[in-house]
């Protein structure tokens, strides 16, 4: 049983609590299936989406699993600029004296919402903290993962890119790795964490010799090509040794399949016919991420009784 | 003014620590050191607890002018006295920024209206610390700044930093030089490794340090520059230190002191594990590094690379520290908890002996900076003195800090080595029983 106040990362979830979870989402996908998509498990509850970096996917993605919910939703965006609500400590007594449950918050600093989380009595579900941790899109993968292949344990995951930069890359490691899967990295030394190693992750620089063993392939989303600064000389350059397209997979076994956070960039990241071709597994994903976010808010408002 | 104190073990290179000694003050000087002394004054009865030089900083931040919430000259000086420090430096790059003589009239001028213990300030070398133009370097020197300092982070030019260190050899002062690549630390904000891969925060390389560590010691030692390297933090800087303190000075580990180097208690009893849970305590510059480097710095205070230690006292308000980590402040408050935590670390575990301690902490910070009537107890010295504790048990709270920033990473620890009363130019300026 999920008996926490908060969801900040899969680093301190246990391996049978991301199972419950898993278990639970496939009950939500159930629903999403039906024509009628309305269950009534947040009546009269408000989840607010507190977001202090631009999104639409993921905005998208929990407000229609809160609605499926039947909860009341509140969407705040707070800019850059807008210092007297940047803090996020205000942010968060505000929110609470007007009786939100439900705090589902993005923003750009690592350990902002386990800072948040500590400091009200709201539920807090960490969509996206800096290059920290975004778990509700790991679980995502990994339900995906489930779906497809049916297990984890010993499962060869490559995860490929900007893994330095990536907080998808990093729930999912701490994730994997939980689950049994054996986790490695692949991509320019400058985009791999430092001491990686040390959390049992292998560290590939040649994308042919990490695709070789892969059951499944995870793409990040690179950011824009001017952020990189001297990591990398030009994305022109990372497309000839990092983009997955025939050629690189050719050296992946035949059932391995490609997975991507959304919207993948066709000119370095993926191939546009790997895109649409069966291997690459991305509308599993978008569907699965309601229902996992269904499942996170469920789960929650059982775990506290409200 | 005229004190007596009665029944003290005397930590002293000129007098038996084993003996219950007495010691005469007048007029702000040690007059006379012996046995059994009998003057007709105030007494002060030691109760057989040490007697320790006040103990000197290299150096603090004060924030003086308009910031309410941070300490200012006066309440900083509380805390050193609480800490058993008599004489407190601070750094340029604090508010109002030391780089011109008006600025350093100013703090002075507030120092000698509140500050409790002796206060000595140091010049920026550039303009506005920025690190770029040279500052007004002499008209500082003839205000009395007694050192001059990068604050905070290393020149990026060589050549500016190279014309510094030859500019300086005509005045009789030290450069104070924190070695940090400001590029390559970048936004880094915890060591880069283990613990920013594990928290998804953006590291500070250690390389950052090595790098300036070498770049000044090189510069230094073909100018014949007498420079100070102040927190060190790894164990790399210490290698480096130590080999060129041996091309120097040969065997003669003291040498000329042309080149001289010191930490902060932090940097030799907590690692970068401490930020786990995103601990905004645990945030200061340079950032915290790995156990192998915490080894690397006591073997350098122990073979005596390391030549002192000072508190890195910098005390961020603790709003700055209760907000996510990234925008959170570095700093810690640490003059009250700096000698309780090396006495326990450094003299209670037998690296090195309480009189090593005091020539790290008074001693060597004074011969450094030219106080030469500090540092030491003997006879015609300043009567800047502290009793200190060495055998009861002292448990960390942060909350009865005199310094405005109550907080502490070591809230909760137990140490030893509290100072029970500070004296000042002769005169009790705290009592903490």
């Amino acid at each position: 049983m999920f008996r926490r106040k908060d969801f900040i990362g899969l680093a301190d979830l246990s391996k049978d609590e991301i199972l419950n979870i898993l278990e639970t989402a496939e009950t939500m996908k159930y629903v999403l299936s039906q024509n009628n998509k309305k269950v009534p498990y947040l009546s009269g509850k408000s989840v607010i989406m507190l977001f202090y970096e631009r999104s639409i996917r993921a905005k998208l993605s929990y407000e229609l699993a809160a609605q499926y919910l039947s909860a009341n939703i509140v969407e705040i965006t707070v800019n850059d600029g807008d210092d007297r609500h940047s803090n996020i400590n205000d942010m968060g007594r505000t929110i609470e004296q007007m009786g939100g449950d439900f705090i589902v918050c993005r923003h750009p600093m690592s350990g902002s919402t386990k800072f948040l989380a500590e400091r009200v009595k709201a539920s807090v579900l960490n969509a996206g903290d800096g290059i920290n941790e975004d778990p509700s899109q790991a679980l995502l993968d990994l339900m995906t993962i489930k779906d497809v292949k049916g297990h984890f344990d010993g499962l060869n995951v490559v995860i490929v890119g900007d893994v330095a930069g990536s907080r998808v890359a990093r729930s999912n490691i701490w994730g994997l790795s939980k689950l049994g899967a054996k986790v490695c990295v692949a991509g320019p030394p400058t985009m791999i964490p430092v001491d990686i190693d040390k959390f049992g992750v292998k560290v590939f620089y040649d994308i042919r010799e990490a695709l070789q063993e892969a059951d499944v392939i995870m793409s990040l989303r690179l950011q824009k090509e001017d952020e990189y600064g001297s990591k990398l000389p030009s994305f022109n350059e990372y497309r000839n040794y990092f983009k997955l397209d025939a050629g690189a997979m050719s050296y992946a076994k035949e059932d391995a399949v490609i997975m991507h956070p959304g919207s993948p960039d066709t000119r370095v990241e993926i191939s546009a016919d790997l895109v649409e071709s069966k291997r690459c597994i991305l509308d599993d994903q978008i569907t699965n991420g309601v229902a996992i976010r269904m499942a996170l808010l469920y789960l929650l408002s059982m775990g506290r009784g409200i | 003014m005229k004190l007596l104190i009665k029944n003290a073990h005397v930590v002293s290179d000129f007098y038996d620590m084993d003996k219950l000694m007495d010691v005469y003050i007048s007029d702000g000087i040690i007059k006379e050191v012996g046995e059994n002394l009998d003057y007709d004054c105030e007494v002060l009865n030691a109760d057989g607890n040490v007697l320790m030089p006040g103990l000197i900083d290299i150096s603090c931040k004060i924030c003086e002018s308009g910031y309410e919430n941070k300490d200012n000259v006066i309440r900083v000086s509380e805390s050193a006295a609480a800490g058993g420090f008599t004489t407190l430096t601070t750094s340029p790059n604090t508010l109002p920024i030391i780089d011109n003589k008006s600025v350093v009239e100013y703090v002075y001028a507030k120092a000698a209206a509140g500050s409790v213990v002796n206060m000595f300030l140091f010049g920026s070398m550039t303009k506005g610390c920025e690190g770029v133009e040279i500052a007004e370097i002499g008209e500082m020197i003839d205000k009395g700044v007694i050192a001059i300092a990068d604050g905070g982070a290393s020149i990026p030019n060589s050549e500016t930093m190279r014309n510094i260190m030859l500019y300086i050899k005509m005045f009789d002062v030290p450069l104070i030089m924190q070695c940090l690549d400001k590029d390559l630390a970048g936004d880094g904000v915890v060591n880069s490794g283990y613990m920013s891969t594990k928290l998804g925060l953006k590291g500070n390389p250690i390389e950052a340090e090595e790098i300036m560590v070498s770049r000044n010691l090189i510069l230094a030692k073909h100018l014949n520059c007498k420079v100070h390297l102040t927190n060190i933090t790894g164990i790399n800087s210490v290698h480096l230190i130590r080999d060129a303190k041996n091309e120097i000075n040969g065997d003669d580990k003291e040498g000329k002191g042309l080149i001289t180097a010191g930490t902060c208690p932090h940097y030799f009893t907590l690692t970068e594990k401490e930020v786990d849970n995103f601990n905004t305590f645990a945030k200061v510059n340079p950032p915290l590094r790995t156990q192998r480097d915490v080894d690397g710095i006591i073997q350098g205070i122990k073979d005596g690379t390391i030549d002192i230690i000072s508190s890195g006292h910098m005390p961020a308000p603790f709003d700055r520290k209760n907000t996510e980590f990234e925008k959170a402040a570095y700093g810690i408050s640490s003059l009250e908890t700096s000698l309780m935590v090396s006495y326990t670390a450094l003299v209670k575990s037998g690296v090195i002996t309480i009189h090593e301690l005091a020539d790290k902490m008074a001693k060597n910070p004074a011969k450094i900076l030219g106080l030469r009537t500090k540092g030491m107890i003997k006879e015609g010295m300043d009567a800047d003195l502290i009793v200190v504790d060495v055998n009861s048990e002292q448990i960390v709270d942060s909350s009865y800090f005199a310094s405005k920033a109550k907080y502490s990473p070591y809230d909760g620890y137990k140490f030893y080595g509290k100072p029970i009363y500070t004296i000042c130019g002769g005169k009790i300026v705290g009592k903490y029983l």
